[in-house]
């Protein structure tokens, strides 16, 4: 077997080992709280009998080793369970928000991602000089402001003033992908500004330290020009931290943007996990829980082989 | 006539900014106005030692200043344009067309990321000097000329893939590939192993006449640039100080300082008789953890007390590994190491501290054997402690002691490694592991990393050191004029084997053995016409290629 293969193949295999560890640490942690879903249900005054019969009702007496896998079996099979405030499945309302959330981060990665490599490649072509300092200092100016500040600003100005987007990024069922898009337009923006100075940090750092290789020497004796350098010679080096960056950074899109869909009013993953966290609603929180692990493990998993892909010597061995 | 001048250097002067440790920056002058003349199809050799300026001057023919350091004044004209004050855009078209530059180190001056072929062609295309294939198919006549295996389809390898002497030809190629006027060759062969030098050396000299480019032949070897150049320029800190014929400063040189260089190694030392071993290594095999094959085979071999034993080998042959499995780094899969008359446990561990005492080590690399924040006195007192429980006035002046040992003054145990040259650095080596008063220092390459005369002055300290304190030396080295300086015994080792073992006198006397003969010829002498000899009468190629 080719030694790239073997990789990962062990790279997905520990990836997929990580998945379950999680669920089971989340399914302990749930666990762990104080008192159960029944608990929750029927509140402070419940009798005891009403708890009993409504625990053997919902399968809350088995041992906790035969719940974790009858859990993780619904899981694999689609069923997450049942919402216990109203009783929905939770599946069926998880798809359209998963949507929503993977529609949002998608539009941010796609302007972001480019967007934040080619202005550290820039800020790493003029490093020290006015280019680097101006694109350093808006972008970190854009990270250091909390998101509901820029989200704000950014509805005031391109939601109110000019009047270009709807103020709040409503979207429905049946919506065009064009409707979609220009819903969602505000707060792309802002999650844009929110992930590019990470980005761009990165791809600059690790674009700089290539460029002390004797190889950068090398070329520029060879007459190549400053930027045709730093795309062809310094970049396909600097690949791999610059993906594991851009991976967090995604993941973070996905997983961690609860303030600006309330802000805009963005019905998606996130507020729908803190509206059930707030009513205790557990098997909601142990499903998107999992979903969001799912991702973070899913996206450093692709930096990895992403990594290793890019290392020549890996790729071509002697 | 000045048309015939293709390089035309007066009145250099390289300034740089130092940065002393604790002072404020400033500015020191590191080429003090150097006048140098190159006609076409020439080869200069620029020769001396570290600090003498000759990279900064080779790099200066492309108006390039490495690492911060400034042209600050004087005239540089190529091609009959002064090229010294040229803007970048213009340094750019004619860096990679008209001069180009081969480094020591071609293993760290390609990038790993790009297959070799499009790193080769780079300039003549991006120039606009030939169409992708013609550059092609010139690339694949130079990798021929240049004696590289399969010249068809080496291109399409990564640098990775291949040797240390296949990449510095193909690096070589990729000079040559653009037809510059001028190619300029930072030490091409000081990294490789003796025995691959020559291969690439003639390799070089063939192509450079092939081309008929001109050519800087920057080394610190005079015997490696006497076979190379049609004249010499001898230079020291930043200064010239003999010009001539390679042939006038090989065999009537005018100036002391070069006549110094020319009869460097000028120790003679005469072998001990056979005696007692304080240290004998017995059916000694070893291999890395996870490996399958044994790095070092069945190795058996006596140091007399008092003695040196020189072990010799190109790279890869088991040398350090040996050192490894004596100091117990690498233990042994199986054979026995006795050493005063006791065996040694097989891991450091487990041995006693004076078994850990009495066997100390220097390296090649001084600069980093060494902890940057301690000062000498620290450096040289921790062994004192350790093994001898000193403190106060007593390490100070055992100390002391020591540093006049190794012809130190007494200001040096306050300094710290960075404010000392690297003969310095290594003579404080040298200090600490004497400082254990032990009766076994295994020197792994102590003179490789510097310039021929401070090696010739360590090699002297060594030798007096043993005269006086009877400690015996493990001596691992590449290079065979060190051998014969300094030892009594000689061990060849070849692919983890001893092939040749004996008494110095014994072991390079003739009739030899293959492997032996190739090294002992591969050594380059400083005489014109040595490089065809050799070439001409090998029995057997390098194994490095």
């Amino acid at each position: 077997m080719h030694p790239i293969v073997k990789l990962l193949v062990q790279r997905i295999a520990l990836g997929l080992l990580l998945l379950l560890a999680v669920s089971a640490v989340i399914f302990l942690g749930v666990e762990a709280l104080p008192g159960d879903t029944a608990q929750a249900i029927l509140g402070q005054s419940a009798t005891p009998q009403a708890l009993e019969n409504l625990r053997a009702q919902l399968g809350l007496s088995d041992p906790p080793l035969t719940r974790y896998f009858n859990w993780l079996g619904g899981i694999l099979t689609g069923d997450l369970g049942k919402a216990l405030t109203n009783g929905a499945d939770i599946a069926a309302s998880i798809k359209p928000r998963l949507a929503n959330t993977l529609f949002l981060a998608g539009c941010a990665a796609v302007i972001a991602v480019p967007l934040a490599i080619l202005l550290g490649l820039v800020a790493a072509r003029y490093a020290g000089k006015w280019p680097d300092k101006v694109i350093s200092g808006i972008t970190l100016s854009t990270i250091s402001l909390p998101e509901f500040v820029v989200g704000y600003i950014v509805m005031y100005i391109f939601g109110v003033k000019m009047g270009w987007f709807s103020p709040t990024a409503m979207t429905f069922p049946g919506m065009s992908f064009w409707d979609r898009l220009h819903a969602v337009a505000l707060p792309v923006i802002v999650l844009v500004l929110v992930v590019l100075a990470h980005m761009m940090r990165m791809t600059r750092a690790a674009i700089l330290n290539v460029m002390q290789s004797a190889y950068i020497e090398t070329a520029e004796l060879k007459g190549v020009t400053p930027m045709n350098i730093i795309w062809k010679h310094a970049l396909p080096n600097a690949i791999a931290p610059v993906v594991a960056v851009v991976m967090l950074n995604l993941a973070y899109l996905v997983v961690g943007v609860v303030v600006v869909e309330v802000v805009f009013s963005y019905n998606a993953l996130g507020q729908y996990l803190v509206d059930h966290v707030t009513k205790r609603d557990l098997p909601v929180v142990q499903a998107v829980g999992l979903i969001f692990a799912g991702v973070y493990i899913l996206l450093n998993m692709l930096a990895d082989v992403i990594g290793i892909i890019a290392n020549p010597r890996l790729r071509h061995p002697k | 006539m000045a048309d015939d001048l293709l390089l035309n250097i007066k009145g250099l002067v390289i300034e740089a900014t130092a940065y002393p440790p604790g002072e404020p920056p400033k500015d020191i002058t590191l080429v003090h106005g150097v006048d140098l003349a190159l006609k076409r199809g020439k080869v200069l050799g620029l020769i001396g030692e570290s600090g003498a300026g000759k990279s900064t001057i080779g790099l200066s023919a492309m108006s390039y200043g490495r690492g911060g350091v400034r042209l600050a004044a004087g005239s540089i004209m190529l091609n009959g344009r002064e090229i010294r004050t040229a803007a970048p855009t213009d340094l750019r078209h004619l860096r990679g067309r008209e001069v180009t530059y081969v480094s020591q180190s071609a293993a760290a001056s390609f990038n790993p990321a790009k297959r070799l072929m499009e790193q080769v062609i780079e300039t003549s295309i991006g120039h606009g000097l030939m169409t992708k294939a013609e550059a092609e198919a010139r690339a694949v006549t130079l990798f021929r000329k240049l004696g590289l295996p399969n010249p068809e389809t080496i291109g399409s390898r990564y640098p990775h893939q291949v040797s240390g002497g296949q990449l510095q030809r193909v690096m070589t190629a990729m000079a040559l590939c653009p037809k510059p006027d001028l190619v300029i060759f930072d030490e091409p062969t000081t990294a490789l192993d003796v025995t691959t030098q020559i291969d690439v050396l003639a390799a070089i000299k063939e192509a450079i006449r092939d081309t008929q480019v001109a050519a800087l032949y920057i080394t610190h070897d005079l015997a490696v640039v006497a076979q190379v150049s049609d004249e010499i320029m001898v230079l020291r800190q930043g200064r010239m100080v003999e010009l001539g014929t390679t042939d006038q400063i090989i065999n009537a040189p005018r100036e002391d300082y070069t006549k110094a260089l020319v009869a460097v190694r000028s120790i003679e030392h005469e072998e001990k008789p056979e005696a007692p071993a304080v240290l004998s290594i017995q059916n000694v095999t070893a291999r890395y953890r996870g490996t399958n094959f044994d790095v070092l085979k069945n190795i058996t071999l006596d140091l007399p007390a008092g003695q040196t034993l020189a072990v010799v080998g190109e790279s890869g042959s088991g040398k350090s590994t040996l050192a490894r499995a004596i100091t117990g780094l690498l233990p042994p899969r199986s054979g026995r190491i006795s050493f005063a008359g006791r065996t040694l446990s097989n891991e450091t561990k487990a041995r006693s501290m004076d078994d850990l005492r009495e066997i100390q080590m220097i390296y090649q690399m001084a600069d980093t054997a060494m902890n940057p924040r301690q000062t000498v006195g620290d450096i040289i007192g921790r062994p004192l402690e350790l093994y001898f429980g000193l403190k106060g006035a007593e390490k100070q002046r055992r100390v002391q002691e020591l540093l006049d040992q190794i012809e130190m003054g007494a200001g040096f145990a306050r300094r710290y490694p960075a404010e000392l040259s690297g003969g310095q650095k290594q003579r404080v080596c040298i200090a600490r592991a004497l400082a254990a008063k032990p009766k076994l220092i295994i020197c792994d390459e102590v003179t490789s990393a510097l310039d021929p005369l401070v090696a010739d002055g360590i090699l002297k300290l060594l030798l007096n050191l043993q005269a006086e304190s009877q400690v015996a030396y493990l001596f691992i080295t590449h290079d065979l004029a060190t051998v014969r300086a300094i030892s009594d015994k000689i061990a060849v080792m070849y692919k983890g084997a001893v092939v040749r073992y004996g008494q110095k006198s014994d072991v390079l006397a003739p009739p030899f053995d293959d492997y032996t003969d190739l090294l002992l010829s591969s050594v380059p002498e400083m005489r014109l016409g040595w490089l065809e000899e050799v070439i001409s009468t090998r029995k057997m190629a390098s194994a490095g290629n």
